[in-house]
This record gives structure tokens, sequence and C-alpha cells, in this order.
């Protein structure tokens, strides 16, 4: 096994959470908008497995680092130029359909990556992954049953899910793609490799949609950029609003 | 999206094993299967059941307010039906 640096393994922790506070965040959002109440409240569930599942990531990060910064500052206190999730977790939420294809786009891949992260030779990763895996099998239940009622439900809820699916694709491949860093922690049985995850993930997705009657687009265009912090413009806005309480005030415990 | 299309259902929860089902209250779902994901994250966030059941609203058959007397009051005479009614002989201590 190569050698792995904390570092790398904060680096790491670090993205993870970020990912899961970000997608946690724009599902959040839907409080109080929810369709109706049940939904509003399974919504809310969803947002705080999220969030609790970036708090992990981001504690484990701060016990790497061990100066002084805790997992609150790994949320409020960066930038998003430091932020690496990856771009398909940022996209605003959009419509009900919009955020429900997406869950399932992102619960698909989760449930695979858990899978992996659970064999990860660092405990503390596979026991977050151990613990996340149950949520995300939940989280896909939901998803995929909300696409299939929205695939064929009326004629307006199929083309809002056929028009969020023609708009996030592109975003997805993203998911597959391993930096060196990731590419680093795979080799030492840390990391997951993401490339390993792509043909199940699209079996399983398309076997969903083909389900719903929804078509999965081409693959005609790829955006990236996310893990080297290089976002769209709709992060710098979501992380303004979430962050601009603590900012305001460092530190304030209530 | 409204609730208009949505269903009515009774959620039942049991809180722990060898413990009967009792009703908590009720939701709004278009399915059996939705209302069972809906009754988890509505009543059971806090570790509050380990099994659910869900029943459509409708399939429930009531009793009615107006009933009540001709249901319950004809029991009220008949003291003989309940244990208490009967003196024990001495012998039997506990019942």
């Amino acid at each position: 096994m190569a050698e792995v640096n904390k570092q790398a393994i904060q680096d790491y922790a670090t993205r993870l959470g970020d990912d899961a506070v970000v997608i946690g965040h724009r599902v959040s959002e839907w409080c109080s908008k929810g369709p109706f109440l049940e939904e509003d409240l399974a919504l809310q569930n969803v947002a705080l497995d999220f969030i609790g599942r970036a708090r992990m990531f981001y504690s484990y990060a701060a016990e790497l680092a061990n100066d002084g910064r805790k997992e609150d500052d790994f949320a409020y206190m960066r930038d998003h130029r430091e932020y690496q999730n990856l771009l398909l977790m940022e996209l605003p939420r959009g419509d009900f359909a919009y955020t429900m294809v997406r869950q399932l786009l992102v619960d698909v891949f989760n449930l695979y990556y858990l899978e992996q992260l659970q064999q990860s030779s660092d405990e503390t990763l596979s026991a977050i992954a151990g613990k996340a895996i149950k949520e995300t099998r939940y989280h896909l239940r939901r998803s995929s049953e909300w696409v299939l009622r929205l695939g064929l439900g009326t004629e307006e809820s199929k083309k809002r899910a056929q028009t969020a699916l023609d708009d996030l694709w592109g975003f997805t491949h993203e998911m597959f793609d391993l930096d060196a860093l990731e590419q680093q922690l795979a080799d030492a049985g840390i990391g997951v490799d993401n490339t390993s995850l792509q043909a199940a993930w699209t079996t399983q997705v398309k076997s969903i949609l083909e389900e719903a009657t929804l078509i999965p687009p081409e693959d005609e265009w790829k955006v990236k950029g996310g893990r080297e912090g290089y976002h769209t413009e709709f992060l710098g806005q979501m992380l303004n609003e979430m962050q601009c309480v603590h900012r305001a005030n460092p530190g304030l415990e209530w | 999206m409204s609730a208009e299309n949505l269903q009515l259902f009774e959620i039942f929860l049991r809180s722990k094993r060898g413990l009967d089902h009792k009703h908590v209250g009720s939701l709004h779902a278009e399915d059996h299967e939705q209302a069972l994901e809906y009754a988890r994250d509505v009543y059971t966030r806090r570790s509050e059941g380990v099994s659910i059941w869900v029943v459509r609203s409708d399939d429930i058959c009531a009793s009615q307010e107006d009933d009540s007397e001709s249901f319950y009051d004809p029991s009220n005479d008949k003291p003989y039906r309940l244990a208490t009614y009967y003196q024990l002989p001495d012998e039997v201590n506990n019942m």
C-alpha cells in the first residue's frame, strides 16, 4: 500500500463534506415550500441526513487538520473557490421535478460510492460510509419512486422531469472523474475509484428512466471543475446565504 | 401539485417488539407505499417505532356518536357482567 499523508485524507474528507453540505442545503431550500406538508417534512429529513453527513466528514477533516478549526469553520469560513463539491450538487433546486431527478442521479451514485467507501482501510471513512449508506438506500427509494410518478404522471409532470434530466445529464460525468488526489487515495485503498462506478450507475439509472418512460439524454456535453474549485455562479450565491449568519457573528452560540 | 388528489391514511405504530400497534395520527399520500414512507418521515423521526401499519381512512368503519345510546347504555344497568359484582368466597384469596 502506498504511503498517504494525513493532508490528503483531510482534503478528501473535506470535499466529501462539501458535496454533502451543498446538496443538503439545496434540499433544505424546500423547507415550507414543499408541494404538501408530508413531502415537505420528508424532504427536510433528507436534507438533514446530508447535513449530518457533512458534519461527520468535516469533523474528521478538522480532527486530521488539528489546527484548532472545527466543523463549522469548514462549512462557514471557506469561499466558493475553496469548495470542491461536484457541480451537480450546487445547481439551484429548480422545480420539484428538477430536485427529484437530481436526487435520483445523486442517490444512485452515492449508493455505489458508499458501498466502496465502506471498504476503505481508513476506519473513520468506512464508519461514516456505513452510516450514510442506510440513509442513501432510503433516499433512493424515495427519489426513484418520485421519478416514476413524475414520468408516468401527467403530460406536464413528464415534460418537467424530462427537461430536468436533459439539463442535468451533462453534469453527471464529473461524478466519475478521478483527479490526482482521488487516484492516490484509491491506489492506497482509502478512497474510491469513481471511474469503476460509472457502468453500474448508468445501468441502474437508465433502467429507472426506462420504467418512467423518460429518455436518457445523449452524452453531448460535459461540464466539470468543482473538484478544482471552479464553480457555477450559483455556488457563491448559495454560500453567501448559507454563511452570512456565521460570518456576521463568528463563534456565536445559541 | 396539491393535496387534492391525495388520499388520507391512518397510521399505526408499534413502539417496540411485543407491544400493540397504536394509532398515532393520519397523513396524506398517493398510495400505501408512499403513505408508509411518509409515516416513517412524519412519525418515527425520534425513534418512536419499530413497525408501521398504514390503513386507508376510507377503509375504517367507525361507530358514530349517534349510536352511543343504543351501543353502550344497555350495558350500564347490567352490573353482573362485571367481575367486581360478585362476592368472592373467603377461600379465594386472590383473583
